[in-house]
């Protein structure tokens, strides 16, 4: 698993890359009561805005950590969107993204490094 | 908004309690404020429904008016501020006033009590400056005096008399809006029966340096639990309650806004003391003429909540704004409020929101969102 500096995690799944936040994110977001993801076969650029999570306290932008096709999003999040604060790590997750080249992973931060940049 | 840099931010009396107890501190209102604990928006919430959570709202300014020719004179001379009933209010009451410009909007909303010798005001903090001149300003014949070495501490929610009743069993005999000044553990506190969460419960001003010693009796026990901004923000949302600076400010007048309520009787047309406030003729116009546009109740359909500034539309084209909007706990949905044309303001019509590029439905709903609990 690799994590971005923006507190989300990447996991490779086969061919694709799962994308969640980390329970940093989570706990830091508070309450999680809505989650508006992307649609499915959208083609996302790195740093485009991707997922909305609404908090009691104010809505957050989730960028898109790759270049990739949207080929599947975790549709529980509809009804239960506290799961992710409950899992952020597993069922908590957002979407999987279809990459050129999985080697793009090799750009981002282990687990140590990024538990290393949240002290 | 203030960045927060500019100005050194003032600190709570209370403040190593707060981050002692894991308060997460913000700027707010020049302040530094905890805007929830470790417990988190939704359980400091439900917590305030189901038992009693104490908040902090030292930030509040607390104005001591005392007058040099009888309490009476006094009330009149705020009467040419507001127009609420002041000079009606009966000694150990308290009543909810606008002060109102002279193009009927409004300056600030607050509180007034009166105390048999002199009148107490708790104004809010964005306003407490621009207050405190304009009283100085308008009211020759009062001291305008700040109680600034005081904090103030909000215990709200329906065990809130018993657990202040550990402390201070007169408080049962207190109802909905009755003040009064108690001695306990040689200070004074100074008591009124209110709050802006639509449950039961008080506000305890206290002298500053006791204050530390009055919270930890309340949260003994565990029955009342801290609770931060986040939560009074949503608690009040639900009750249908304005902030000011959001729902309400200069460019709206109190019929708009839905508070009507708060005008006396006696200073409304065939009243016995009928205007003499600031933008008496636009105010008492709209009352009689109704306004051109109304807060309302506004429940989205989806999920998605609707934050302030979001755009309302009908099929004819743009309608409205949100004023303040989220989530409310206890009823689990998104919840909003704000301004609709008049026309459209009848409970049961549907709209549209326009969310992130999106047009999401939104109708029209009663407020308060939750009924309140107070005791009358």
């Amino acid at each position: 698993m690799k994590f971005t500096e923006d507190h989300e995690w990447l996991r490779p799944e086969g061919d694709l890359i799962v994308v969640g936040i980390t329970e940093h994110a989570a706990k830091e977001l508070g309450d999680i009561v809505f989650v508006e993801l992307p649609e499915i076969e959208a083609m996302v650029a790195q740093g485009d805005e991707v997922v909305v999570i609404e908090s009691v306290k104010a809505a957050s932008d989730i960028l898109a950590p790759v270049d990739g096709e949207i080929v599947e999003v975790n549709s529980k999040l509809a009804d239960n969107p506290g799961l992710v604060n409950e899992d952020p790590l597993g069922a908590g997750w957002f979407f999987k993204v279809r990459v050129d080249d999985m080697a793009v992973l090799d750009d981002f931060m282990d687990e140590d490094e990024y538990q290393d940049s949240i002290g | 908004m203030d960045d927060g840099q500019a100005i050194p931010l003032r600190r709570l009396p209370l403040h190593d309690l707060h981050v002692g107890q894991g308060g997460r501190m913000v700027p707010f209102a020049g302040w530094e404020m905890p805007v929830h604990y470790p417990a988190g928006v939704m359980a400091e919430h439900l917590h305030t429904r189901s038992a009693a959570s104490l908040f902090d709202v030292s930030h509040m300014g607390q104005v001591l008016l005392r007058p040099r020719n009888g309490l009476d004179h006094l009330a009149s001379c705020v009467e040419a501020l507001v127009p609420a009933d002041i000079l009606g209010l009966p000694r150990g009451r308290q009543r909810y006033a606008l002060l109102t410009d002279d193009a009927g909007g409004i300056r600030d909303d607050v509180m007034m009590a009166n105390r048999g010798d002199h009148l107490f005001v708790v104004v809010n903090a964005s306003t407490r400056d621009a207050d405190l001149a304009h009283f100085r300003e308008s009211l020759g014949h009062a001291e305008v005096e700040e109680a600034a070495d005081r904090a103030l501490l909000a215990l709200q929610g329906p065990t809130a008399e018993h657990a202040l009743g550990r402390l201070v069993p007169a408080v049962s005999g207190m109802r909905f809006m009755d003040v009064a000044i108690v001695p306990w553990g040689g200070m004074d506190l100074w008591l009124s029966r209110s709050g802006y969460t639509g449950e039961d419960g008080f506000e305890i001003s206290v002298p500053a340096t006791g204050a530390q010693t009055l919270a930890e009796a309340l949260l003994a026990g565990g029955e009342v639990k801290l609770a931060g901004l986040g939560a009074r923000d949503s608690l009040r949302l639900e009750a249908g309650l304005c902030l000011y600076g959001n729902d309400i400010d200069r460019t709206t007048s109190p019929v708009e806004a839905g508070l009507s309520w708060s005008i006396g009787k006696a200073r409304r047309i065939g009243g016995s003391r009928a205007g003499g406030f600031p933008g008496a003729d636009r105010i008492l116009r709209q009352l009689e003429l109704g306004p051109r546009r109304q807060r309302v109740g506004l429940q989205p359909e989806g999920r998605a909540p609707m934050r302030a500034g979001t755009a309302i539309t009908s099929p004819e084209g743009h309608v409205g704004h949100v004023t303040s909007g989220g989530f409310g706990p206890t009823l689990q949905a998104p919840i909003a409020m704000g301004y609709v044309d008049a026309k459209l303001a009848q409970p049961g019509t549907r709209l549209n929101g326009d969310v992130r590029g999106r047009s999401l439905p939104v109708s029209v709903v009663p407020l308060p969102f939750v009924a309140p609990s107070f005791k009358r």
